[in-house]
């Protein structure tokens, strides 16, 4: 077991996060003024009464992209569908605690879901596309939101901005299962962008994906983060490095005796923090490859 | 490791015997209900074909010449039936399955009591299902022996059946495509009405045909409700009918010999329906076939 103190290569142990590029993006991320736009306070998420995330505080702030590491069953992808209350949609699934966003606690009694969703989007792991056309899969949100003046503008800005449009033009009403997988996941995303959301959370969006696919992806969140606040989980630790302002990093508690895994949040810092000098030993073990 | 020889060879005899003797087996299964099913066809076709002609079609039945009887209020009494079924039985199967599909909290013992006992009706027998009409339509609500409560007796008799297929056709639409339709904002009206339904409308149309036609088929509840042998007058509403099937048994029932070719070509129009609804239910499956 090395001396952490004295790892002075330790930046290096993480691929595309080399010495210049660490420093800038440590002053970069320092230099940001940080508004709070999620509170998380005390969260707990259970199903069917056994905790699987567990007392969860966090804040992330606007036009920031965070990530989620960790290992499976660590509870990000729970955690992820807190913020649109996606987890309502799971009978046995229960939350304490509180999300306040701008300030309004989301699961307050006053709170509808569904208009948490509308400014919340979400991407999910596997491309699902609808079963419709590519235009349609685009019109969908705002047709549902009962925005009809200038759909085909909305639609087409949309596609733009998810760095789609050109590759299908052409194609609007062909089926959008057409599309490659890397041409769907950026559909998805699209599609979230035509409701105009404030927030977009993505749940592994790459992981079915190939580099390339992935690649334009990540460059995507790079743009979208000017307009957009980005939650994402993600399983690559590389991909969170490039990508992520913010990272945190989620463990299990395995309790033996009731044989409940439990998530809790070990760690939350800035990016470079997370991957070149972690407080916490499980951090650095997870982030230099040692975990199990 | 002696039991098995180094080199590639035969295989066991007795391995070989068996799997011949289990193909043989399997070859004679099909066969009986393939020569069956042709051997009917055949007589019937060879009895009745000689009485297809224009009168079959627009005379009503004769009872003292069989040479100028005709099927027309039969063949009417029976196009009216499935109209009326159609009208009937697929709203209601189809809000059923979405209710349980969709809505139901299975958890909640009335749920499940639904669902138990929409299983058992699919196979209570037909008959049954007429002494209810006449006890119940016929007689309670004062309905009559009416074209009208032979099509609501026929509603009740597939409602299960066409009940499991729209559930079926339901479940088979992946939930990443609920899930992304509730990321966007959408309402649970509007998941189902907007992505759910158009996606498992081929899926219910098929299960719905196929139901129909066994319902088209059918002799025993008819008889009870009152579809009468002897009609000369085409079908209405509030009227008197009959029905094909009733038709044939009519028939079949009589002595004379020049009936039961009558008879035959009853059934030849009755099949050809029949495999005309199927062949369409086949079609619609192709056609709407989906890759998810």
């Amino acid at each position: 077991m090395p001396d952490m103190e004295s790892a002075p290569a330790a930046p290096a142990r993480i691929a595309g996060m080399d010495e210049k590029i660490l420093t800038e993006r440590r002053e970069a991320v320092s230099s940001t003024r940080r508004d709070v736009l999620f509170d998380v306070a005390d969260l707990t998420v259970s199903y069917s009464d056994v905790p699987a995330l567990k007392n969860v505080s966090l804040e992330i702030y606007k036009n920031f992209v965070t990530a989620f590491i960790g290992p499976s069953g660590c509870g990000k992808s729970t955690f992820i569908r807190c913020f649109n209350r996606m987890n309502d949609l799971i009978p046995t699934a229960s939350v304490d605690g509180k999300i306040l966003y701008h300030g309004t606690d989301l699961y307050g009694n006053e709170v509808d879901s569904v208009e948490v969703r509308k400014r919340i989007g979400m991407v999910f792991q596997k491309p699902n596309p609808f079963p419709k056309s590519i235009y349609d899969n685009i019109a969908f949100g705002p047709r549902v939101l009962g925005w009809k003046k200038d759909l085909d503008d909305r639609v087409e800005r949309a596609l733009r901005d998810a760095a789609l449009w050109d590759e299908v033009k052409n194609r609007l009403k062909a089926s959008a299962y057409s599309l490659s997988g890397g041409q769907q996941q950026r559909l998805c995303i699209a599609r979230c962008l035509a409701v105009e959301p404030d927030v977009l959370l993505m749940d592994e969006p790459a992981s079915a994906l190939d580099p390339i696919s992935t690649t334009a992806i990540e460059d995507l969140m790079h743009q979208l983060k000017r307009e957009y606040t980005i939650v994402i989980v993600t399983h690559n630790m590389q991909q969170a490095a490039r990508v992520a302002d913010m990272t945190a990093f989620f463990s299990v508690e395995v309790d033996e005796e009731k044989d409940h895994r439990t998530g809790i949040l070990v760690e939350y810092d800035e990016t470079p923090t997370i991957f070149t000098n972690p407080g916490d030993k499980r951090t650095e073990d997870y982030v230099t490859g040692r975990f199990g | 490791m002696s039991a098995v020889s180094s080199s590639i060879g035969q295989r066991p005899r007795g391995d070989k015997v068996r799997g011949t003797l289990f193909y043989i087996l399997l070859l004679i299964s099909v066969a009986v209900g393939f020569i069956l099913l042709f051997t009917l066809i055949v007589d019937v076709v060879q009895k009745g074909i000689g009485y297809i002609d224009p009168l079959f079609f627009t005379e009503p039945n004769n009872p003292t010449n069989p040479q100028e009887a005709g099927a027309k209020p039969a063949i009417l009494g029976t196009i009216y039936l499935m109209v009326l079924l159609l009208i009937f039985v697929v709203p209601i199967g189809v809000g059923t399955a979405i209710y349980l599909e969709e809505y139901a909290d299975r958890e909640r013992w009335y749920n499940r009591l639904l669902e138990l006992n929409i299983q058992n009706l699919a196979a209570v027998p037909s008959i049954v299902y007429g002494i209810l009409g006449l006890a119940f339509l016929v007689r309670g609500l004062g309905l009559g022996r009416v074209l009208l409560a032979g099509a609501l007796i026929l509603t009740l008799l597939v409602l299960p059946t066409v009940i499991v297929a729209a559930r079926e056709a339901i479940r088979a639409v992946p939930d990443s495509i609920r899930q992304g339709a509730f990321a966007l904002g959408a309402t649970q009206w509007q998941v189902v009405s907007r992505q759910v339904l158009p996606a498992a409308i081929p899926g219910i149309a098929t299960g719905s045909i196929l139901a129909l036609a066994r319902a088209i088929g059918e002799t025993a509840p008819l008889l009870l409700v009152g579809a009468l042998t002897y009609v000369t007058v085409n079908p209405s509403l509030f009227g008197s009918f009959t029905a094909l099937p009733v038709q044939i048994y009519q028939w079949i029932a009589r002595p004379q010999e020049e009936f039961r070719y009558l008879a035959a070509a009853g059934i030849m129009v009755l099949l050809a329906i029949l495999l005309t609804m199927n062949a369409f239910a086949i079609w619609l499956r192709n056609r709407y076939q989906r890759r998810w």
